[in-house]
């Protein structure tokens, strides 16, 4: 074991995992955190928790995930290039152990750009990689960066994110390649729908053994309504939604398309289960925590394996 | 080379509106290439704020005057004897800021910036210009096939384009390329795309503004 955690546990056993997410409030309410926590109790393996997603200011993410261990669930906490340097976040890194934090997903961060604070200044010292790899050197070495030997090594299950669907394409392979290189041990990917591009994308990672090198974990995105999937085909850069997926959800009522969309989602998780290299799945139900065990009964997932 | 614009009217307006007279000097170096800041400007801008006053009926008088360039203190020097007998108000500096840093060591006058100092670049077309370094002060380029993703990414990345690159526009807008893309396409072009693959170490940023103000000292030129 690199790190113990749950995650680590269910995956290096053989299970197929499964990975919620949680967004922090707007705000400093733990009751807002406590309710989307409730919906994932015992139904994921680990949770997300986005650090300022989207680049809007919310709750941080090491406080969400202490509020989580403090409730017995398991954190997976995020963490951007954006709005910290390397002082900063191997500070956090520190801290988010002391507090019980034993998953890291290291992400470059969407650009401050889109946020409610567009005014800000960015850091983007490091980027993805290179914060894999420091991650890498804190709990492997017991060292920082600087070399300074650590009073307490801090010991992650160290993650990444991968999105097959940004361009250029070829690179995206590459791309993953490199995070196993800095030290990756899981990765979660961009919300698939386009499953063609996907099985392309997972056959080029096994011929290159990438996927004896690093847990995959998919990542699913029920689709709300037609207007969602519209949204995220057309505004959301580096998501690749298929015609038929829209075509589908328009044939059905209004009233009916939310169960349509877990329908869709159900599917592809029935899939991803099929498919050689996938460890698990990465449920994001955007807004929609409460509909989560519902999916993942619907999909047979439930219960979720304990491992000691 | 320093790229700039100049700063909107109205802007401009506000800072002299105490004033009666004002020296508008502009600069023969970067900002005369890039169309912001040399005699042309300098006798636009001078016209524009005379006419808006004299509409006003509170007139201006804008004495012009471009010197070699700004960024150099024996060019600045030559403002003295002008600054000395005509009993200017304030001096509007068309360089880029260095210009009106320089003027403000030297002269015991208020100063005023006429342009927005906006990056250094170079010209994609006539009248278009584009940023292309951020002067990080240890050049890494041939790296990438001789194009900067620090200057040039949205983010900076080192290792490869972010998630959000689609159609080689960058997710901040479609107006700015994804350098990484065209990293990309230009490493292949060369046959080095291999090179890609390896992971980029972290940058050192202590020789970047992160380091503090930074000057160079060369001994074999000092007199």
């Amino acid at each position: 074991m690199k790190a113990g955690s749950n995650l680590e546990k269910v995956l290096t056993s053989g299970h197929f995992a499964v990975t919620g997410e949680l967004g922090p409030p707007r705000g400093a309410s733990v009751e807002a955190v406590e309710k989307k926590a409730s919906y994932l109790k015992g139904v994921v393996d680990s949770i997300n928790v986005t650090d300022n997603q989207t680049s809007v200011v919310r709750m941080s993410s090491v406080a969400v995930c202490k509020l989580l261990v403090d409730m017995g669930l398991e954190p997976n906490l995020q963490m951007v290039c954006r709005d910290r340097n390397r002082i900063a976040m191997q500070s956090d890194l520190l801290g988010a152990y002391a507090l019980g934090i034993r998953n890291v997903l290291c992400l470059s961060g969407d650009h401050n750009k889109f946020g409610d604070h567009p005014q800000s200044k960015n850091v983007f010292d490091v980027d993805s990689v290179q914060l894999i790899s420091i991650v890498k050197m804190l709990r492997d070495e017991g060292k920082m960066l600087s070399g300074q030997e650590c009073e307490g090594v801090a010991k992650f299950f160290i993650g990444a994110a991968a999105n097959p669907f940004g361009d250029p394409f070829e690179f995206r392979v590459t791309r993953l390649a490199k995070k196993i290189d800095a030290g990756v041990d899981f990765v979660q990917t961009q919300c698939i729908y386009n499953m063609d591009k996907w099985r392309k994308y997972m056959h080029m990672a096994h011929e290159e053994g990438l996927t004896e090198k690093c847990y995959i974990m998919a990542g699913i995105t029920p689709l709300k309504s037609v207007g969602m999937a519209r949204y995220m085909a057309k505004f959301v850069p580096g998501l690749d939604v298929p015609d038929y997926y829209i075509e589908r959800l328009k044939g059905v009522e209004k009233k009916k398309q939310a169960a349509e969309g877990i329908k869709i989602a159900v599917e592809q998780i029935q899939e991803m289960r099929e498919m050689p290299g996938v460890a698990g799945i990465h449920l994001m139900a955007i807004e929609w925590e409460h509909k989560v065990p519902e999916i993942l009964e619907a999909a047979g997932l439930l219960p979720r394996p304990k491992v000691d | 080379m320093v790229v700039a614009e100049r700063k909107p009217i109205e802007e401009i307006l506000a800072m002299v509106a105490d004033f009666k007279k004002v020296l508008l000097v502009g600069c023969k170096g970067c900002v005369t290439v890039c169309c912001a800041g040399g005699t042309k400007e300098v006798g636009i801008l001078a016209s524009a704020l005379r006419i808006a006053r004299k509409k006003a009926g509170n007139p201006l008088e804008v004495v012009e005057h471009t010197l070699e360039r700004q960024c150099d203190p024996e060019y600045v020097d030559q403002l003295g004897p002008m600054l000395q007998e005509n009993g200017f108000d304030a001096v509007l500096s068309m360089a880029c800021s260095v210009g009106p840093q320089f003027i403000a060591k030297k002269y015991p006058i208020q100063v005023f910036p006429m342009l927005n100092t906006t990056f250094i670049g170079g010209a994609l077309e006539h009248g278009v210009w584009a940023e292309f370094c951020q002067s990080c002060g240890n050049c890494i380029i041939h790296n990438f096939g001789g194009l900067c993703p620090i200057a040039r990414c949205s983010k900076s990345l080192m290792n490869g384009p972010c998630g959000g690159s689609a159609n080689k526009q960058c997710e901040v807008s479609p107006e700015i390329d994804c350098i990484w893309h065209l990293i990309y396409d230009r490493m292949v072009e060369l046959g080095q795309v291999e090179k890609l693959r390896n992971v980029f170490p972290i940058k050192d940023w202590s020789t970047s503004r992160d380091g503090g103000p930074r000057k160079i000292v060369r001994e074999d030129l000092k007199l």
